[in-house]
């Protein structure tokens, strides 16, 4: 079983954080992987929070082409970090030859482009980037928009952060925002894209959990969004779901438990929204899950969001403190990074609710 | 020598022979009245005595004998052996029979039955599937006794999320238009079965059956009228709301429908114009003149002679034409709120018709109803039952994945039936259909087979044409009626559902379903490499 966690704070914080986090629900690992997406970043990338950041890692030959593309279409490079990379003999990893992680600046013919032209941009350059990779098994695009970066690897999780040198806290690389799962995808093929956080546009999302409906929400999917594509895991649908939803349909986040596990129908009846509900739950029943699931989901607003099957048949659970706000598959992990937190407030949420962590860092608890 | 006769019916080519042990016999005549076909009778034959004694060299003995005539032949139903106290007679399926051959040598017509196909040549490929994606360690199975499980599908119109025409008002979603009506039903329809085609103990008791089921055991099923109409008093009844009223091209029952509509207190659960069955696809109905009886002529408006519904409605200039305005009438007549929907037989031609009801802009299609070959009939020409029509399972699959292509499955759902349940597996059979895309599923012979039918898909019976239905059940001869235990049908349907509930349940606990699993395909599996090939599921041996 997946272990998951999202970790937001009012300062920003280093990826070691996260790998402190799921060091103590090392049980649900099985030293396949760790992956984890940084938003509202600090460090060196702070003052780039509008320009897109792209994260990759390619052989020499994909480094090239994308490289090419992205130059062809119009990007310039204004600044490039790289991890240290420590390649001791013995790690557990299989890294990629090269990792990027580039801030670009947009082509000129975009400098009066309104934020959905842009946003359209990143998101065709980002599947041209993937297909042209995917095609000669070049590389893999992680993330392609502003003020996020996203790593993924194949290996021990331990040893993947000393390979990057995530162990030491460093103040170049921050955000206030991480997600973090230690693990791959086993499912499946061992595939890189597979492994949680997934991102789109803003939007990440990662599961514990198995999605039983993921035939149904990958054939309706499939003809829903271009950027829906991959499907590598059945996870991925639901960050999808929460997409489509949100950015494409613009429906208010309090409907995604409605979509996902809607109300059964004699519960629907007995409320003053039951034509609302009753017509989501028939229009949408094609992205409705079912299965154990729990989900841990960042909206573009920087929020964070949790949320349940409608068994409730995976652990999560929230802690906090006045600076930060960590939600994860098993307590002893928050009880690592907040030990001195009141436990009181811990909150363990139901399989009928939405759990929202505002920017101020409140927590609000939606009832379905 | 005597004179053989060929040129004419002999018993040797009936398909059934009367075996009957004159030792058993205490002739009580139980047999002779049992029969509704008249193929037997009492008589009294001549035999030699051997008795030196006697004076006289022959005697009379009382015998039961087989009546053999085009009209009036055994048709195996086996009502004789069943009241026989002693089991002195029995039918015998005859493997040499050439009965329909000499019928149609001396009648120069079409031989009509009712029932079923009785060729089965192609195997059933519902039985060759199996329930392959079973749960386990991280996606656990469900409870079927503990957990909740939502046995509901939409019937109606569903539009795409972005054509709800949804608008936010501080935070919430608002309608701003009026939408389709949907209605949320139990994925097992009563098929459409008129009054007329059953007998009105069999019609009563499945809208009684309809309506506990929706009242006491909180199952929304619905039943769909059949063209035939439908008894005033009930269409005015709150009972209506659970009926799906037919319309197809005789119109049959519409007058009175009609005239009763603004008397109604409560919207029929939806509107089904038939198109096509699949039992006899490209014939129209047929309800020979021996079974319009007295009740069946008020309710439709008709003489006594044979009703024909037409093969097709007919319009003006097409048929596409007069469909489209039948539907918009349809639903214009109940001020767009009961859903409409269509149904036809399954052919080849099924995923064009599904295509362009998906693509119409009007929305006007609330349902397709997709009739698979092996389904039954009241009545229909042998040469159609046996020789035309498709097989349901790969053309739901192709309506399903042709949906899926467009991105526009769920949009107007799919229910499928014809020949749920021959191999005794209803509850499978229609969890697989679902699995492969279909809403829900709707079944006649289920319910005819649970009140008491004892007729096969190998020959038995099958004379729901004659009106002399030996259970009662498609019959219109008083006496024969009254065979039929109204309650006890109704009770034995109403047992049967929660039955195929309870087994619903069985099959969507260890996948992991608490929903209906419409268009799981992944949770299914086949034997059979052509069917793996052909319904896109995985091939396991």
């Amino acid at each position: 079983m997946c272990r998951i966690g999202a970790i937001k704070s009012k300062s920003k914080f280093h990826p070691s954080v996260a790998l402190k986090l799921m060091r103590s629900q090392q049980e649900g690992h099985d030293d396949s992987g760790f992956a984890f997406v940084m938003q509202d970043m600090g460090g060196i990338f702070e003052n780039y929070k509008d320009l897109p950041l792209l994260s990759m890692a390619a052989t020499v030959e994909g480094t090239r082409l994308a490289e090419d593309i992205l130059r062809e279409i119009g990007f310039s490079r204004v600044m490039q970090w790289s991890p240290n990379i420590n390649n001791r003999k013995g790690l557990k990893i299989e890294a990629m030859p090269n990792y990027i992680f580039e801030v670009l600046q947009y082509p000129k013919s975009y400098k009066h482009a309104t934020k959905q032209e842009k946003e359209e941009l990143l998101i065709d350059t980002s599947i041209r980037l993937r297909k042209t990779l995917d095609e000669i098994s070049a590389g893999f695009i992680y993330s392609f928009w502003p003020d996020t970066l996203t790593l993924k690897e194949i290996g021990s999780p331990r040893d993947i952060g000393t390979y990057f040198d995530l162990w030491e806290e460093n103040k170049d690389l921050t955000s206030s925002i991480i997600t973090a799962q230690c693990r791959q995808n086993t499912n499946y093929d061992i595939v890189r894209y597979a492994a949680h956080p997934f991102f789109l546009e803003g939007y990440t999302g990662l599961v514990n959990g198995e999605n039983t409906f993921y035939e149904k929400n990958k054939f309706y999917q499939q003809k829903l969004y271009k950027g829906y594509i991959g499907f590598e895991s059945d996870s991925q649908c639901l960050l999808y779901t929460l997409h489509y939803m949100n950015k494409i349909l613009k429906w208010p986040l309090k409907y995604f438990k409605h979509i996902i596990t809607p109300l059964e129908y004699d519960e629907i009846i007995k409320r003053e929204d039951k034509e609302i509900l009753l017509r989501i739950k028939a229009s949408l029943s094609h992205l409705e899950i079912n299965g154990p699931n729990t989900l841990l989901a960042v909206t573009p607003d920087k929020e964070l969001m949790c949320v349940c099957d409608s068994k409730k048949l995976r652990p999560v659970v929230i802690g906090r403190n006045e600076n930060t706000v960590i939600m994860t598959s098993e307590v002893e992990g928050i009880n690592d990074l907040l030990p001195n937190r009141d436990i009181t407030k811990d909150i363990y949420p139901n399989e009928r609710e939405t759990i929202i962590v505002r920017n101020d860092l409140t927590v609000e608890r939606w009832p379905q | 020598m005597a004179s053989v006769r060929i040129n004419e019916l002999h018993k040797g080519d009936l398909p059934w022979i009367i075996e009957y042990d004159e030792s058993k016999c205490i002739q009580c005549g139980r047999c002779t009245a049992a029969c509704s076909f008249n193929a037997i009778y009492p008589a009294a034959e001549t035999r030699r005595t051997n008795s030196i004694a006697s004076k006289n060299k022959t005697e009379r003995v009382l015998v039961i004998k087989q009546n053999i005539s085009l009209e009036n032949y055994c048709r195996g139903c086996g009502m004789c052996a069943n009241v026989c106290p002693n089991g002195a007679i029995k039918a015998i399926r005859n493997k040499d029979d050439k009965y329909s051959v000499v019928y149609r040598a001396i009648k120069a017509d079409s031989f009509k039955k009712g029932g079923r196909s009785n060729l089965n040549t192609e195997g059933r490929t519902l039985d060759k599937i199996k329930v392959g994606r079973i749960s386990q360690m991280t996606d656990p199975s469900l409870d079927a006794q503990r957990h909740t499980f939502e046995l509901k599908t939409p019937f109606g119109r569903v539009l795409k999320a972005d054509k709800l025409n949804f608008d936010i008002r501080d935070g919430e979603i608002i309608e701003t238009a009026q939408l389709p009506p949907v209605r949320w039903i139990y994925p097992v329809i009563f098929g459409d079965m008129s009054i007329g085609a059953v007998s009105w103990r069999m019609w009563e008791a499945m809208a009684i059956a309809t309506a506990y089921l929706n009242e006491v055991m909180g199952i929304p099923i619905c039943m769909c009228t059949g063209e035939g109409g439908i008894p005033t008093k009930l269409l005015k009844s709150r009972y209506a709301k659970y009926m799906i009223l037919q319309i197809a091209s005789g119109h049959f029952g519409w007058n009175r429908i009609l005239k009763a509509m603004p008397d109604m207190t409560e919207d029929p659960a939806g509107i089904l114009i038939k198109i096509g069955q699949g039992a006899k696809p490209g014939d129209g109905g047929l309800l020979l003149a021996s079974k319009v009886a007295r009740y069946v002529q008020e309710i439709r408006g008709v003489p006594k002679a044979d009703l024909l519904s037409p093969p097709t409605h007919q319009g003006l200039y097409s048929i596409e034409e007069s469909v489209q305005k039948m539907f918009l009438s349809m639903n214009a007549a109940f001020k767009f709120k009961v859903p409409v929907a269509i149904k036809v037989a399954a052919s080849v031609t099924s995923v064009s018709v599904y295509n362009n009801l998906l693509r119409d802009p009007y929305n006007i299609v609330g349902g397709f109803f997709l009739d698979g070959l092996a389904a039954g009939t009241g009545a229909a020409h042998e040469i159609s039952l046996n020789h035309t029509g498709h097989p349901i399972t790969s053309k739901l699959r192709d309506c399903y994945l042709a949906a899926v292509h467009q991105g526009r499955q769920g949009e107007i759902p799919l229910f499928a039936g014809g020949g749920l349940g021959q191999s005794g597996s209803f509850a499978a059979d229609a969890f697989k259909l679902i699995c492969l895309g279909a809403n829900g599923v709707f079944t006649g012979r289920m319910l005819m087979e649970i009140a008491g039918c004892v007729g096969n898909d190998t020959g038995k019976c099958n004379a729901c044409n004659t009106g002399l239905c030996p259970a009662g059940i498609a019959a219109q001869n008083d006496n024969l009626v009254k065979r039929l235990d109204v309650d006890k049908v109704a009770q034995n349907l109403v047992n049967y559902i929660l039955a195929t509930d309870i087994e619903l349940k069985k099959l969507m606990a260890p996948i992991g379903c608490s929903t209906l699993p419409i268009g799981r395909s992944d949770a299914l599996i086949t034997v059979d490499k052509h069917i793996s090939n052909r319904l896109d599921i995985q091939y396991g041996c």
